[in-house]
C-alpha cells in the first residue's frame, strides 16, 4: 500500500499562551514543537497497514521548513519518506493548503491508494483540508473515524454516532481523516531514530496564495471572572460537596 | 497558604532543595521568624529540583566539593531518602583510564570508601546491558545513590514549620527588594512586603534576576543539559524499585545511563553549550511541563543516540523500546564551576546559595546556614564563596563563555594545571608587550595574564642539564615546562625578575586603622611605621581565613597585600570589619598599583644600580619597607620575599610599570638576571623554603599551631580566633604540616613519575593515615625543588608520622612511591637558616 | 440564511438548535428570513421546536439512491440549494455531521469555511471570530467568500425562543454524482448499555494522572452511577491505557457541557480545558491549590482525591436514602 499522511507542525500546548507582540500570532521561543494528535494516529495507523501489507508511508507538511523536525520524528516510528511543502511562516487557510497538497500528490511519482489527515488541527481545527483533498482528486472521503481496517482493497471505517456508531465500507484509492482514539501510537525507538535520519525527504517551496479566510489577530479569552470557592480540605468538605450537588439540582 | 508576616529576620526567597535545607538549618541552629516563599506552587515549584537527575558521586578531585556531598549524603540518609545503587563510571580510552586512577587517588585523600578499579568483565558483571567490549575497564563506587530531592526537601521545610521557626507562601512572586544605605531592608512580594534582616536567595537559575532586584550580582548562567528516558525495558520489566542497577556514566561521551523504573535514563552534557539568559525563562503557567524543562532539540541528541547505542545495546537498540520523555532541562552553570555562596559583596544581608546541584544541596544549606549564624561554617568553602568575583567575572560576556567552555568538560579529563582557552586578555600587565617578546607563556589568573615561564630562558636548559629535573611521563608533562625549573636555578645563581602585577592590594587608613587591623590580623600590628607584616588571618574557630602581607606605611596609614586570587574575598573580609564610625576607611588598589620583584644573590647589586638609597642590609632591613627613588621613579621597595632570597617587592603606580621594568633590566641584564615565571614564585621557590599558601596549606579546618606558623608570643590585643588559637597553643596538634621528598620516582613503566597535588599520603602498607579528627593525609602542595634536587610534597601528618626521616608512601596514578618526611613544622629545605634572605 | 440542522431523539439537536438562535443574531431583527435545512422530515417535537427557532421555511433535502447518512450526496444538495436561494450565509453547528457537510460543500462551492466560529458580523468584508485550540484561543478573521459558510462552536450560544410562527416544509432534490453516493454510512445501534453517553451526560465525573491507575477509577465511576452521569478522563489517561478513547474528554477527545463536571487529580492542560470549559459548574477535587485548572473551577476541594471521593459518594448516598 502506498500511503501517504498529512500533517501540520503545531507548537506544543500545555500551560497558558502568551501571544507576539503584534498579537497575530502565538509567542513560539519557548515552545516545543509536535504534531497533533489527530495526526500521530493516522501515522501510526499507516505504519501498521504498511507493516502488514507491504508498500510505504509518506509523510508530507506544510509549513517552516522546521517542519522537517516532525517528519523526522515520524519517520522514526516508521514511516518511510517525507515531503515538506516550504513556507515563509506565514499562516495558509484550508483552502490553499489542500490545493498545495492536492499540488504535491499531483506532482508525486507515487500513486497513493490511501491518503490519511487528522481530522482536524491541534491550533486552527478547519475540520475540512482532507475532504477538500478528496473532492479536489475525486476520491471518496470519510471523515472522524475511530477505526478502521482494510480488507482487499475496501476500507471499512467506523466512528461514533449518539450511542451508536456508523459504518462505512469505502473502495481505494479513499481519503480518510481520522480521531485520536483510532489506535494508540507507538514511541520511537532509539534504533527507529538513527535510521530515520538516512531517510529522504523532499522539499519544496510554495508561494501562499491571497486567504480568503484571513487571520487579523489572535486574542485570549476573556478570564470567565471564576474565583474558585473553596469548599474544604479532605474528606471533611464532603457534606459541602452535596450541599452544592443539591443547589444546582443534580440530586434532589 | 498562610499570610505572610511583615517582618521576618530572614527571608528564604526558593523552595527548591537548597532553600528547603537553608530554611531546615537556619531553624536547627536557632533561628525563628523565617519566612520561604517561592514563585512556583508546592510541593513542586518548577525548579530543577523537580527533574534533575537525582543521582549522587560522591568522589570529586575538589576536596570541598567532596565534603560538601558526604555531608548530604549523610542529611539524605538521615531523611530516609537515599537508596545506594553504586555508580560506575566507565572508560573507553587509556587516558581516560589514568583519568580514573586519579578519582581512586581523590577517593582515597577524601575518604571516600568502597572505591575500586575494576575491568570490564566486573563492570559487566554489575551491569549485565553493557556492552563491555566497548570499555577498558571502570571506577566502581559502591556508595553511589539516587535521590528524592523533592522529599528531603519538603521533609525539611516541614520540620522547619513544626518547629515554629517557618512561615511558607507558594506562589509568591518578588516583585522587588529595597536596599537602605548598602543593607537589605524589605523584600516586596505580590503578596505584601516584609521588612527583613537577611535575605537568602536560593533560586537555582532564577538567582541573578532576584539578585539584581537588590543590586548584587550572582555569576550563573541557566543552561541545558539533555534527558532522554526510554522504555519499558524488558531487563528491568520485574523493577521493584527506581533502581536496581549501578549507574553507568560514560565519561569520554559525556553521557550517562542509569534505569530509571521500568525504563533507562540517558543524559548528556555531550551537546553544544545551550545558555539561557533569565529573562527567557518562562512562568510556571506558561510552561508546557515546567519552567526548566525545555522542549527537547533532538538535533542535539544524534550522535548520543549512537553512542548509547553503542554502550546498551541490549536495551537502546531494542527496537520495543520506545523514547517517551525527552527534554533540554536547565541547570546552573558558574564561570569556575564552583557553587556562588555567601553574603553578596554589594548588599549587606543578601546571601546567596545559587548554583548547588542536588548532590551538595542539603550540605550547602548546613554550611551556609552556620556561617550565617555562627559565622563560620564547618567546611571550607573558600572555593564557592560569592565574593571570590572579580567586577569582570561577572559580566554576562565572561559568565557566557567560561560555562560555555566549561559545560562539555562535567566529565572531562581536567588537568589541574588546566587554562581557560576563551575570554583571555582581559587584565594584562604594563609589562605584557615585553614579555611578549620574552616568549613569556602566559597562564591566566583571576583574568590577570602572567607569565608562568619565560621562552626565552630555553638556553637555561643546556646549562643547568639534569638539575631541572626533566619530565617524560605525558600527564605531569602537560601545563609544564623544565623552563620553571631552570629559571628557579638561575635566580637562585644571580637574580631573577617576577611580575607581580596580580596582587590584591588595599589601603586601610584612618584614626580607626591600627585598631581595626589589629583585631583582623593574628600579628602585632602596632609596628613601626615601615614595618612589614606577614600574618595569618584568622577565623572565628581559630582556622585560616587567608595568609597575607601588612605594610605600615604611616601612623595611620597601612597598606594590605594579599594574592590575586583571593584578594576580592580578603578584601570583603577586611571592609567588613572597618569600623562603622569611619574612623578606617578601606581602598582598593589593586588597579592603581603594579609591583614588581626581584631576588637573588646579585639583586642588590641591581637595585643599588637604579636608586641611590641605603640598600644595605643594615640600612634595609629584612621586613622593612620604604619609598626610594629609582630613576623618574618614586617607588615603595619591600624587603621582604616569597622565595626566600635577597630581594625587593617593588611598587609604583600602574602607569608607571614598564619604566620601572625597563629600568631595572637594564641593570639586571649584565648581572644575567632572568626573567622568571609564577611558575616558580608560587610553587618551586616557596616549597623548598617550606612557605605556605591559603587555599592549599592554609584552610578553616587546620589550625596554626598545626601549619607550623604560631609566633613565640601572642599578642595581647583582641583578635579573630584568639579565644580558639590561645586553646590550639594549650593542645597537642591533631597533624602537623610537614614536607616530603620523594624517594624513588620509578613508576611501573620505568618513567619517574612526578605527583601534582592532591594524591593521599599512606603508611609503608597501604592503609590511610587519620589523625584523631578523622582527617586524612593527602598532598596538598607538590612541585619541583631544583636547588635541593628533590619534588616536594607537603602534607599534614598525624605526630606519629611527623618525624624527619619517618617513611611514608604516596599513591599516584595507581602506583606508590616511597617518601619520607624531610622537615617538620615550617622548616626550610633550602637554606634552613635563611642566611640569603637576612643577607 | 441557511441553516443545516440535525435531529436527535426526536427534537431537534442542542446544537442545531444553538445554530438557530445564533443565525436569528445575525439575521438581525429586521433581516431576512431564516432557512433551515434538514436531512429527514421533522418529528413532531422537532417541528414544534422549530416553530419557536423563526425559521420560515425549512427543506428536506431528497437524496434517492442513497440509503443511509451520505455527507456528500446531503452537501451537494445543499450546495445546490445554498445557489439556488443565492444565501448570503450558510450555517450549521459544529457537530461532527455539521463540520463534515458544510466542508464537502465549500469544496463543492469552491469557497472558504470558517469552523467553531463564535461570531459573525456582516460587511465588506464580513469577519469572524472563532475558536483555536479548543477554545483556549480567539481568532479573528476576515472572511472572503459567497455564500459566507460558517459552523458554530458548540454551546457558545444559549438556546432562545422567538415567536412562534408556522414554517412551510419543502423538499429539495439535487442531481448527485456517483462520488456523491459511494460513501454513505450504516447505522449501527449501541448495546442499549446502560452507561450514559459521555457528549450528552448532565454529569461528569472525570479523572486525570492523580488518579494512579485503572483501579482507581472504581471510585469515579460509583459517583457517576449514583448521581446519573458518565465517567470521563484526561489525555494522561487514556496514553497510559488507563481507560478507553471514548472516556478522554478534551480538544481531541469529547467535548462536553454537562451541568456538572467533577474533576478529579487533573491538573488542566489547555487541550482538556478545551474538552470541558462549556461545563455550567465545575468542581475540581485536588491536591495542589493553585493547579492550572482552578482558574476555570467554580469549587474547589483540597486533599487527595483517594480519601475525598469516597466521603462525597458516603454523603450522597446518605442524601439519597432520605
Amino acid at each position: 500500500m502506498e500511503i501517504l499522511v498529512c500533517v501540520k507542525r503545531v507548537p506544543m500546548s500545555g500551560g497558558r499562551f502568551v501571544l507576539t507582540e503584534d498579537g497575530r500570532d502565538i509567542e513560539t521561543k519557548r515552545l516545543g514543537f509536535t504534531i497533533s494528535p489527530h495526526e500521530e494516529c493516522a501515522v501510526e495507523e499507516a505504519v501498521r497497514l504498511v507493516e502488514a501489507n507491504g508498500g510505504t508511508v509518506t509523510v508530507l507538511a506544510l509549513g517552516v521548513p522546521e517542519s522537517a523536525e516532525q517528519i523526522r520524528e515520524q519517520m522514526a516510528i516508521g514511516a518511510d519518506r517525507g515531503i515538506v511543502l516550504e513556507t515563509d511562516g506565514a499562516e495558509w487557510d484550508p483552502q490553499a493548503t489542500a490545493d498545495a497538497i492536492v499540488a504535491a500528490v499531483q506532482q508525486d511519482d507515487t500513486a497513493f491508494d490511501l491518503l490519511m489527515f487528522g481530522n482536524e488541527s491541534a491550533d486552527s481545527s478547519g475540520y475540512q483540508v482532507g475532504i477538500r483533498v478528496a473532492h479536489q482528486l475525486g476520491l471518496p472521503v470519510v471523515a472522524g473515524l475511530k477505526s478502521m481496517n482494510v480488507t482487499e482493497g475496501v476500507v471499512r471505517a467506523e466512528r461514533p454516532a449518539g450511542t451508536g456508531k456508523e459504518v462505512f465500507d469505502v473502495p481505494l484509492p479513499a481519503v480518510v481523516t481520522v480521531r485520536e482514539g483510532l489506535n494508540l501510537p507507538r514511541y520511537p525507538s532509539v534504533p527507529g531514530r538513527i535510521r530515520a535520519k538516512k531517510k529522504p525527504i523532499a522539499t519544496h517551496e510554495v508561494t501562499r496564495p491571497p486567504a480568503r479566510l484571513n487571520k487579523v489577530s489572535l486574542e485570549l479569552p476573556a478570564d470567565q471572572g471564576k474565583r474558585v470557592e473553596i469548599l474544604g480540605n479532605g474528606a471533611e468538605a464532603a457534606p459541602d460537596v452535596v450541599e452544592v450537588f443539591r443547589r444546582i439540582g443534580v440530586i434532589s | 497558604m498562610s499570610a505572610l508576616p511583615s517582618t521576618a529576620k530572614a527571608v528564604i526567597i526558593g523552595a527548591g532543595i537548597v532553600g528547603n535545607s537553608m530554611a531546615y538549618h537556619l531553624a536547627q541552629l536557632g533561628w525563628t521568624n523565617l519566612v520561604q516563599i517561592d514563585k512556583g506552587p508546592l510541593p513542586n515549584p518548577g525548579g530543577s529540583t523537580g527533574h534533575a537527575s537525582n543521582f549522587i558521586f560522591p568522589v570529586d578531585h575538589s576536596k570541598e566539593m567532596a565534603a560538601l556531598t558526604f555531608d548530604s549524603v549523610a542529611q539524605y540518609k538521615a531523611l530516609g531518602v537515599f537508596t545506594e545503587c553504586g555508580g560506575i563510571e566507565v572508560a573507553r580510552t587509556q587516558e581516560r583510564m589514568q583519568e580514573l586512577q586519579r578519582r581512586m587517588t581523590s577517593a582515597k585523600s577524601w575518604g571516600i570508601g568502597d572505591v575500586s578499579i575494576v575491568s570490564p568483565a566486573e563492570v559487566k558483571e554489575l551491569v549485565p546491558y553493557i556492552d563491555e567490549s566497548v570499555i577498558v575497564g571502570g571506577f566502581y563506587t559502591k556508595g553511589v545513590g539516587v535521590v528524592d530531592s523533592l522529599r528531603a526537601g519538603t521533609l525539611m521545610r516541614e520540620k522547619a514549620q513544626e518547629m515554629g521557626a517557618l512561615t511558607v507562601g507558594a506562589n509568591v512572586e518578588v516583585t522587588g527588594m529595597t536596599v537602605d544605605d548598602g543593607r537589605i531592608k524589605t523584600v516586596h512580594t505580590n503578596s505584601g512586603d516584609i521588612d527583613t534582616e537577611y535575605v537568602v536567595i536560593a533560586c537555582g537559575v532564577w538567582s541573578p534576576h532576584l539578585a539584581e532586584m537588590a543590586g548584587a550580582k550572582i555569576p550563573l548562567t541557566p543552561a541545558v543539559h539533555q534527558m532522554m528516558d526510554i522504555g519499558p525495558a524488558p531487563r528491568f520489566a520485574d523493577a521493584k524499585g527506581d533502581i536496581e542497577f549501578p549507574i553507568v556514566r560514560d565519561m569520554d561521551t559525556n553521557m550517562y545511563e542509569r534505569q530509571h523504573g521500568t525504563g533507562l535514563e540517558i543524559g548528556s552534557y555531550a551537546h553544544r553549550p545551550i545558555l539561557y539568559d533569565p529573562e527567557d525563562l518562562p512562568s510556571v503557567e506558561e510552561a508546557s511541563l515546567s519552567p526548566t524543562e525545555f522542549p527537547f532539540t533532538p538535533d542535539d541528541f544524534e550522535i548520543q543516540l549512537e553512542q548509547s547505542l553503542e554502550l546498551m545495546p541490549e536495551i537502546v537498540g531494542d527496537e520495543t523500546v520506545g523514547q517517551k520523555y525527552a527534554i533540554n532541562g536547565l541547570l546552573s552553570l558558574t564561570p569556575d564551576g564552583m557553587p556562588v555562596l555567601g553574603e553578596a559583596p554589594e548588599v549587606k544581608g543578601l546571601w546567596s546559595v545559587a548554583a548547588v546541584w542536588i548532590k551538595e544541596g542539603p550540605g550547602i544549606g548546613r554550611a551556609v546556614s552556620e556561617w550565617m549564624v555562627l559565622g563560620q561554617s564547618e567546611i571550607d568553602l573558600h572555593a564557592s564563596d560569592i565574593a571570590r568575583f572579580y567586577d569582570h567575572q561577572k559580566t554576562r560576556e565572561h559568565i557566557k563563555q567560561r560555562t560555555a567552555e566549561g559545560f562539555n568538560k562535567t566529565y572531562g579529563i581536567v588537568h589541574p594545571s588546566e587554562q581557560w582557552a576563551s575570554n583571555r586578555g582581559v587584565r594584562v600587565s604594563p609589562y605584557y608587550s615585553r614579555q611578549k617578546e620574552l616568549g613569556a607563556q602566559f597562564y591566566e589568573a583571576v583574568g590577570w595574564e602572567r607569565p608562568q615561564w619565560y621562552g626565552s630562558n630555553e638556553s637555561l636548559l643546556a646549562e643547568y642539564g639534569d638539575r631541572v629535573m626533566p619530565r617524560t611521563a605525558e600527564w605531569e608533562s602537560r601545563w609544564w615546562s623544565p623552563i620553571i625549573n631552570a629559571e628557579h636555578l638561575a635566580l637562585r645563581d644571580r637574580a631573577g625578575i617576577v611580575d607581580l602585577t596580580a596582587f590584591a592590594i588595599f589601603d586601610v587608613v584612618g584614626p580607626g586603622a591600627l585598631d581595626a587591623l589589629q583585631r583582623i590580623a593574628l600579628r602585632q600590628m602596632d609596628v613601626n611605621v615601615g614595618k612589614v607584616v606577614y600574618t595569618p588571618v584568622l577565623g572565628e574557630n581559630g582556622g585560616f581565613k587567608s595568609d597575607l602581607t601588612i605594610m605600615r606605611l604611616g601612623d595611620e596609614h597601612f597598606r594590605v597585600v594579599t594574592g590575586g586570587a583571593h584578594g576580592m574575598a580578603d578584601k570583603k573580609w577586611f571592609a567588613d570589619r572597618m569600623p562603622s564610625d569611619g574612623s578606617a576607611v578601606l581602598t582598593d588598589l589593586t588597579s592603581a598599583l603594579t609591583t614588581i620583584g626581584i631576588w637573588g644573590p646579585r639583586a642588590r647589586d641591581i637595585v643599588s644600580d637604579v636608586t641611590s638609597a641605603d640598600l644595605s642590609h643594615a640600612g634595609f632591613g629584612f621586613g622593612t619597607c620604604r619609598r626610594v627613588e629609582m630613576g623618574p621613579l618614586e617607588v615603595l621597595a619591600s624587603r621582604i620575599s616569597y622565595v626566600g632570597e635577597l630581594g625587593w617587592e617593588l611598587y609604583v603606580p600602574m602607569e608607571q610599570g614598564a619604566r620601572l621594568w625597563d629600568l631595572l633590566w637594564e641593570a639586571a641584564t649584565p648581572h644575567d638576571a632572568v626573567p622568571v615565571g609564577i611558575g616558580v614564585y608560587a610553587s618551586t621557590g616557596r616549597l623548598e623554603k617550606g612557605y605556605r599558601a591559603y587555599g592549599a596549606e592554609l584552610e578553616s579546618e587546620f589550625t596554626v599551631v598545626e601549619a607550623g606558623m604560631s609566633p613565640p608570643k601572642v599578642k595581647s590585643a583582641d583578635f579573630i580566633g584568639k579565644e580558639a588559637y590561645l586553646r590550639h597553643r594549650d593542645e597537642d596538634p591533631a597533624a602537623i604540616l610537614c614536607t616530603l621528598t620523594v624517594d624513588d620516582h620509578k613508576g611501573p613503566d620505568g618513567q619517574l613519575r612526578y605527583m601534582m597535588g592532591g594524591e593521599p599520603i599512606v603508611a609503608k602498607d597501604g592503609s590511610a593515615l587519620v589523625d584523631s579528627h578523622g582527617r586524612r593525609s593527602y598532598v596538598t602542595s607538590a612541585g619541583s625543588g631544583p636547588s635541593v634536587g628533590k619534588h616536594l610534597l607537603m602534607s599534614y601528618l598525624p605526630p606519629e608520622q611527623a618525624v624527619v626521616g619517618c617513611e611514608l608512601m604516596v599513591d599516584y596514578l595507581g602506583h606508590s612511591y616511597p617518601v619520607s618526611v624531610a622537615t617538620v613544622d615550617a622548616q626550610p629545605l633550602f637554606d634552613p637558616k635563611n642566611e640569603r634572605i637576612l643577607s | 440564511m441557511l441553516v443545516f440542522i440535525e435531529q436527535s431523539d426526536g427534537g431537534i439537536d442542542d446544537l442545531s438548535l444553538q445554530a438557530l438562535t445564533f443565525a436569528r443574531g445575525v439575521a438581525g431583527p429586521a433581516a431576512a428570513p431564516i432557512e433551515a435545512v434538514i436531512e429527514q422530515p421533522p418529528a413532531d417535537a422537532a417541528a414544534t421546536s422549530l416553530r419557536r427557532q423563526g425559521v420560515s421555511t425549512l427543506h428536506v433535502l431528497q437524496t434517492t439512491g442513497v440509503d443511509g447518512y451520505a455527507p456528500a450526496a446531503l452537501a451537494r444538495a445543499l450546495a445546490e440549494l445554498a445557489q439556488q436561494r443565492t444565501a448570503a450565509v450558510v450555517l450549521a453547528p459544529s457537530s461532527d455531521h455539521g463540520n463534515e457537510v458544510m466542508a464537502h460543500a465549500a469544496a463543492i462551492l469552491d469557497q472558504p469555511l470558517a469552523t467553531d466560529v463564535l461570531s459573525l458580523t456582516m460587511g465588506a468584508p464580513a469577519t469572524v471570530s472563532r475558536a483555536r485550540w479548543g477554545g483556549s484561543l480567539v481568532e479573528h478573521a476576515e472572511l472572503v467568500g459567497e455564500p459566507l459558510m460558517v459552523t458554530l462552536a458548540a454551546h457558545s450560544v444559549e438556546v432562545t425562543e422567538a415567536p412562534p410562527a408556522e414554517f412551510t416544509v419543502a423538499d429539495f432534490a439535487a442531481t448527485l454524482s456517483a462520488l456523491d453516493t459511494m460513501v454513505v454510512a450504516a447505522k449501527v445501534q449501541g448495546e442499549g448499555s446502560n452507561s450514559i453517553n459521555l457528549a450528552d451526560a448532565k454529569v461528569v465525573v472525570s479523572g486525570g494522572r492523580g488518579v494512579g491507575g485503572t483501579e482507581g477509577f472504581t471510585i469515579l465511576e460509583e459517583l457517576a452511577d449514583l448521581l446519573g452521569g458518565a465517567v470521563g478522563c484526561s489525555r494522561v489517561v487514556t496514553s497510559a491505557g488507563w481507560r478507553p478513547h471514548t472516556d478522554q474528554v478534551g480538544q481531541t477527545g469529547t467535548k462536553v457541557a454537562p451541568d456538572l463536571y467533577i474533576a478529579c487529580g487533573i491538573s488542566g492542560a489547555t487541550q482538556h480545558l478545551a474538552g470541558c470549559r462549556t461545563s455550567k459548574t465545575m468542581l475540581v477535587i485536588n491536591n495542589d491549590p493553585e493547579a492550572s485548572i482552578m482558574a476555570h473551577a467554580d469549587y474547589a476541594v483540597i486533599g487527595d482525591l483517594h480519601t475525598v471521593l469516597p466521603a462525597i459518594v458516603a454523603e450522597v448516598r446518605k442524601a439519597q436514602s432520605q
